[in-house]
């Protein structure tokens, strides 16, 4: 009987953890986790979407209110000209095509290298495919950023060529696609791949070429989709390297991370909170779609980041 | 003759017997020229943009350079510069003041909050999502909306929400000894929800038969957590305190456009002053300096990378 009891609870309650399920029909126990889960609800609320809705709310509020009495709703009326002024005079369109264009370029060459690099490294296996991934570990330990002024200092003055990359979206496109974290995530992934099929595939005529198109990278969908996002988001969110290589520039080639500072400078609060809104839009977005991905890409990276 | 043909076979391949001669046909042959091209993408970008790069800080540590005449070799006047500078002990206290707080609040909050949310029954899913949610936002967007939050007058937003529990406005990023704690507790916001997903992750891992062996043996839900969850999360709770420590070393963006380093001085950290050497001067960067200086964050960030890494071997191995 007891362990009827036992047993009947923990088939319907799922995956049980910390508290289980005999636990869980404890009324105290119940109650307590009840609570601290309602809190928690309620500050992640506040915590994770409050900012953002008061970003919404302010980019529609005429800038004299929310000077004022910044956490009231709508003292005086929307303001709805903030978001088209935002969008047409401050230029966010602009600004939002460039960040897209600058995302989209880092994305392709971040797959291109770390695809074709791990397929090598991992099946095509050349002789010194230990010393490579040696060199390549080793930049792990170099955190990005202080290569800044190397980096910078290559793209004004490059060696051989006698012309400045600064201005140019390759100067941001191809030192991005430099991440060893990537290449070590996408290698792993086909290390674990099914050597069988590879063998199948060779007896049956089937070049290196063939081999990276038809057989691993179709069967690499989830890792390739993990490596898109943190190299989208990582474009997206990126800022110092764009500022580097984009601020002396025309402004007509920045992106919104460089250009908001700027435009915080000499705008009205009002118009400067709707360009700021519209800058979150396409980022939170992004996320409520691909959310899965997202958390499945996190969870990942503790095993391993750079 | 004939034993001898039979013989090589059962060896196992006639390349062990005698291997043929490396010539240029065999290495076209075997697919040399396609593993070139599939190499060739990584090994360019990685020259060009990482490795070379490096020797590069290595050699700028030791030259003098303007950018318009050749490089000066000058040895380890570039070390002496920054260690005589006095800006640089504000900028490393400031930046262990940041890591140390960050540390304080931002490494208990996750793993609270992860424990908490793993035990969600239903729209578990809802929780991680909001969690995660501040770290999709862009830095510059993050920061730059906190410096209106932070507004130091009293209708600022914070100074509005404060008025309604009857405290008085506080100066926030305006004052020299709250600035660093403001500074922390936005970027606490918004790198806490990457480290609550690392944790679920790792939570789903815990074997649940300990849990139930816990309860048989009568322990109560903190007992569990003590002595079966905390220890079964050992190792990444390592992995995600140097990832932390290593990522807020180099904090840049926050001093950068909230304070531009000050007031003061009070947040000028080692990223800010690397920066400020080689791009803060329109006259001509102290690249020397800034090399100088970055070289020797990364030995200091090397130490905490070599525990990190014998970390993850002995987790990926578990």
């Amino acid at each position: 009987m007891a362990a009827f009891r036992r047993n009947r609870p923990s088939n319907d309650a799922g995956p049980q953890g910390l508290v289980l399920a005999d636990d869980w029909h404890r009324p105290s126990v119940r109650w307590g986790l009840g609570t601290a889960h309602a809190v928690l609800l309620v500050l992640l609320v506040v915590m994770g979407l409050g900012p953002i809705l008061w970003l919404a709310k302010s980019a529609i509020t005429p800038t004299q209110d929310t000077l004022a009495t910044p956490m009231s709703l709508f003292p005086h009326g929307i303001a709805w000209g903030n978001v088209s002024d935002a969008w047409n005079n401050i230029d966010v369109q602009l600004y939002l095509k460039n960040t897209i264009v600058v995302a989209i370029g880092s994305w392709l060459t971040a797959i291109v290298v770390a695809t074709t690099g791990a397929y090598a490294l991992s099946v095509l296996r050349p002789r010194f495919g230990k010393v490579i991934m040696a060199a390549l570990l080793t930049t792990l330990f170099v955190p990005p950023v202080v290569l800044l002024v190397p980096l910078y200092i290559e793209i004004v003055h490059p060696p051989f060529i006698n012309q400045s990359f600064t201005g140019n979206y390759w100067a941001i496109w191809l030192p991005e696609s430099a991440s060893a974290f990537n290449l070590v995530l996408m290698k792993r992934f086909f290390d674990n791949l099914p050597r069988e099929i590879f063998e199948a595939a060779r007896i049956d005529g089937c070049g290196p070429f063939r081999l990276f198109f038809y057989i691993v990278l179709p069967m690499s969908r989830p890792i390739l989709g993990v490596v898109s996002i943190f190299a989208v988001l990582a474009s997206f969110k990126d800022y110092l390297w764009p500022l580097l290589v984009l601020g002396p520039t025309d402004t007509n080639l920045q992106t919104l991370s460089v250009r908001l500072p700027e435009i915080e400078q000499f705008t009205p609060l009002g118009y400067f909170l709707a360009a700021m809104f519209l800058a979150c839009i396409v980022p939170i977005v992004g996320f409520l779609i691909f959310q899965r991905g997202f958390l499945r890409g996190t969870g990942l990276s503790g095993a391993l980041k750079g | 003759m004939t034993p001898k043909l039979e013989q090589t076979p059962a060896a196992g391949g006639v390349t062990h017997r005698a291997p043929p001669r490396r010539t240029p046909a065999t290495w076209v042959q075997g697919g040399g020229i396609s593993r070139i091209l599939f190499l060739l993408p990584m090994l360019v970008i990685f020259a060009a943009f990482s490795w070379y790069p490096i020797v590069r800080l290595v050699l700028m540590s030791l030259q003098y350079t303007n950018l318009v005449l050749p490089a000066k070799w000058v040895g380890l006047s570039n070390f002496s510069t920054v260690f005589h500078d006095p800006l640089f002990p504000i900028a490393v206290k400031n930046t262990a003041e940041f890591a140390g707080l960050a540390l304080v609040f931002g490494y208990p909050i996750p793993l609270v909050m992860a424990v908490l949310i793993s035990e969600v029954r239903k729209r578990r899913g809802l929780y991680s999502a909001l969690a995660y949610l501040p770290v999709v936002i862009p830095p510059v967007i993050a920061v730059l909306l906190w410096k209106t939050f932070y507004d130091g007058s009293a209708n600022g937003v914070f100074n509005t929400m404060l008025g309604w529990v009857g405290i008085a406005p506080q100066p926030w990023i305006g004052s020299q000894s709250a600035a660093i704690p403001s500074l922390v507790l936005e970027s606490t916001w918004a790198n806490a929800g990457s480290t609550v997903i690392i944790y679920l992750a790792a939570l789903t891992g815990v074997n649940r038969e300990l849990y139930e062996a816990a309860s048989v043996d009568g322990a109560g839900l903190w007992k569990k957590i003590w002595h079966v969850t905390l220890p079964q999360l050992r190792t990444i709770l390592l992995i995600t305190m140097i990832l932390q420590i290593i990522g807020t070393a180099q904090v840049f963006i926050e001093p950068y456009l909230f304070t531009g380093g000050g007031p003061n001085n009070a947040t000028l950290t080692v990223m800010l002053l690397i920066y400020n050497y080689a791009f803060g001067n329109s006259l001509g960067g102290a690249y020397g300096e800034a090399a100088a200086l970055s070289l020797m964050l990364v030995a200091f960030l090397a130490v905490f990378s070599l525990i990190y890494l014998r970390a993850t071997r002995s987790w990926s191995r578990n």
